[in-house]
């Protein structure tokens, strides 16, 4: 007991005092998931548009696909882009292997799938006759996919957070391709697991309550805006 | 549609957040792959910022075990190692993987355990030890990663002469020093640890010191430059900066002087230039 409070004092300690590494990973783990999440919603979402909307043969089977894809182990992903982006790899070239780049590549390849198959979810869950009517009042078929997005919209906003979520807290990947390079690519999880290596565990707790503090800002935000409109 | 505005606002903020990401590809960087105890003990957070201010280059450290870390040399995936896995380096230098290869220090292993000993192994010698762990069938936590401290436990087996494989008292973890420290804690069962990473962690374990000082505890780290010919990737002067800075005169008394004030001992004991035969090997 005495070991989990010393760490929930250290950790009140490292956030009060602005210590500056504990910052800067806290705002590198931001970013890198951040932007990962941001590029899996500009392919998820399409992509899970499209698979809700559209008939083609072999649908399910993609669809069933994506739907594993949510479940992806992020230590898969890690090592297939760590094998592609070696040196002497397919992808070598970018020279992006341990970097933040590298990093986020990872993460969206993680919540992509998370966000297209949530996506599929809210769009097949409107209203069956909407699709029907949009295009009855003469709609073209751009403007009826754009409605039903968003019309969608608020449980869009719960495959951004699944998908954050899924990110923020992974560390299989982020250890792999990013190699957990102090000042570069060392992010909360990556620097938890390397402090309890080291037996620090009262940093190592210092660091999981600010992971924790940090996902449930980004998430109570997104609640926030989902809950603020909800259907009257 | 004010939630609307919410949205757009939260996007723009994680698209602002993206384009701050520094540059993506640092040009001069080096890759240096090593073991996990230089980094559990601290040492690489003491020597690497110092090389790269002396020398420009940014480094990217990679702490694994030393059989992963040979890997990366041999696929040309790293510019320069560290490691203490002897037996393996001479292979690995035979097979024409690296350039050159320097000693750079040295400490050693000690078999721990807890304070009841059950298997009596206390001031007993390394091979004899282990003889009688297997004897009692007491719980054993073994590396099991290809590291150096896993080949070099599996030297002393072989010492021994007993075959662990398939024991049920055998237990590999396949995790890191400091973890699999923990893990014998916890279990309260023998290990074989490198002393650097033992006195880091010493504080929260409450294993003992029961086997150390025998000769064939010994080890020894060395700095390989990887050869370019197979892979021209690989940063040759980079490497050769680094590995340089590592046995030159200034580095080595950091080395002999780290973890002194911390631990009353020094961690390492530096040899750059020693003649090899002069630590037995």
């Amino acid at each position: 007991m005495d070991l989990i409070l010393d760490g929930i004092l250290q950790a009140l300690r490292l956030i009060m005092s602005f210590d500056s590494e504990v910052m800067a990973v806290t705002l590198l783990s931001l970013k890198i998931s951040c932007s990962a999440t941001l590029i899996s919603l500009f392919i998820g979402i399409p992509a899970g548009t499209l698979l809700a909307l559209a008939h083609f043969p072999g649908r399910r089977l993609v669809v069933s696909l994506v739907n594993t894809g949510m479940g992806l182990p992020p230590v898969v992903v890690g090592l297939f882009v760590t094998i592609f982006l070696w040196r002497n790899g397919p992808l070598g070239f970018l020279e992006i292997l341990y970097t933040p780049a590298a990093m986020i590549l990872a993460q969206a390849v993680i919540a992509t799938p998370i966000v297209a198959g949530i996506t599929i979810a809210s769009i097949q869950n409107l209203p069956a006759n909407l699709k029907l009517q949009v295009l009855a009042l003469g709609a073209t078929r751009v403007q009826m996919v754009w409605i039903l997005v968003r019309e969608a919209r608020l449980p869009l906003l719960a495959a951004v957070m699944a998908g954050f979520g899924g990110v923020i807290s992974e560390v299989g990947a982020s250890i792999m391709v990013g190699g957990n390079i102090k000042g570069q690519t060392r992010v909360l999880t990556t620097a938890t697991v390397m402090e309890t290596g080291k037996g620090n565990f009262d940093v190592a707790i210092a660091l999981s309550l600010i992971l924790l503090l940090l996902a449930f800002g980004v998430n109570y935000i997104l609640t926030v805006i989902q809950q603020r409109e909800r259907p009257r | 549609m004010r939630s609307r505005k919410y949205i757009i606002g939260f996007i723009a903020a994680l698209v602002m957040l993206a384009f701050t990401i520094p540059a993506l590809a640092a040009p001069k960087t080096i890759i240096l792959a090593t073991t996990t105890s230089t980094q559990d003990s601290g040492l690489l957070d003491v020597l690497v910022p110092l090389f790269e201010k002396e020398s420009g280059y940014q480094v990217k450290t990679i702490s694994v075990g030393s059989g992963q870390a040979m890997k990366m040399g041999e696929k040309g995936e790293a510019d320069v190692l560290l490691v203490h896995s002897p037996d393996a380096e001479k292979k690995f230098m035979a097979d024409g993987f690296g350039v050159t290869r320097r000693l750079v220090m040295h400490n050693d292993f000690i078999i721990l355990g807890p304070a009841t000993d059950p298997a009596k192994i206390k001031g007993t010698t390394a091979a004899d030890s282990l003889k009688r762990i297997a004897q009692a069938g007491a719980l054993f936590a073994s590396r099991g990663d290809n590291s150096g401290t896993h080949s070099k436990e599996k030297g002393l087996w072989k010492a021994a002469a007993v075959n662990p494989d398939g024991q049920k008292w055998y237990q590999q973890t396949g995790l890191g020093m400091g973890q699999t420290l923990n893990v014998a804690a916890e279990k309260k069962g023998y290990v074989l640890a490198d002393r650097a990473t033992y006195l880091a962690l010493k504080k929260n374990l409450g294993l003992e010191i029961l086997v150390e000082g025998d000769g064939k505890l010994l080890n020894v780290y060395h700095v390989i430059e990887i050869n370019s010919v197979k892979w021209p990737k690989v940063n040759i002067p980079g490497g050769k900066a680094f590995a340089d800075f590592m046995v030159s005169k200034k580095t080595q008394e950091i080395i002999g002087r780290f973890g002194v004030d911390k631990f009353g001992a020094p961690l390492f004991f530096p040899d750059a230039g020693k003649n090899p035969a002069s630590l037995g090997l």
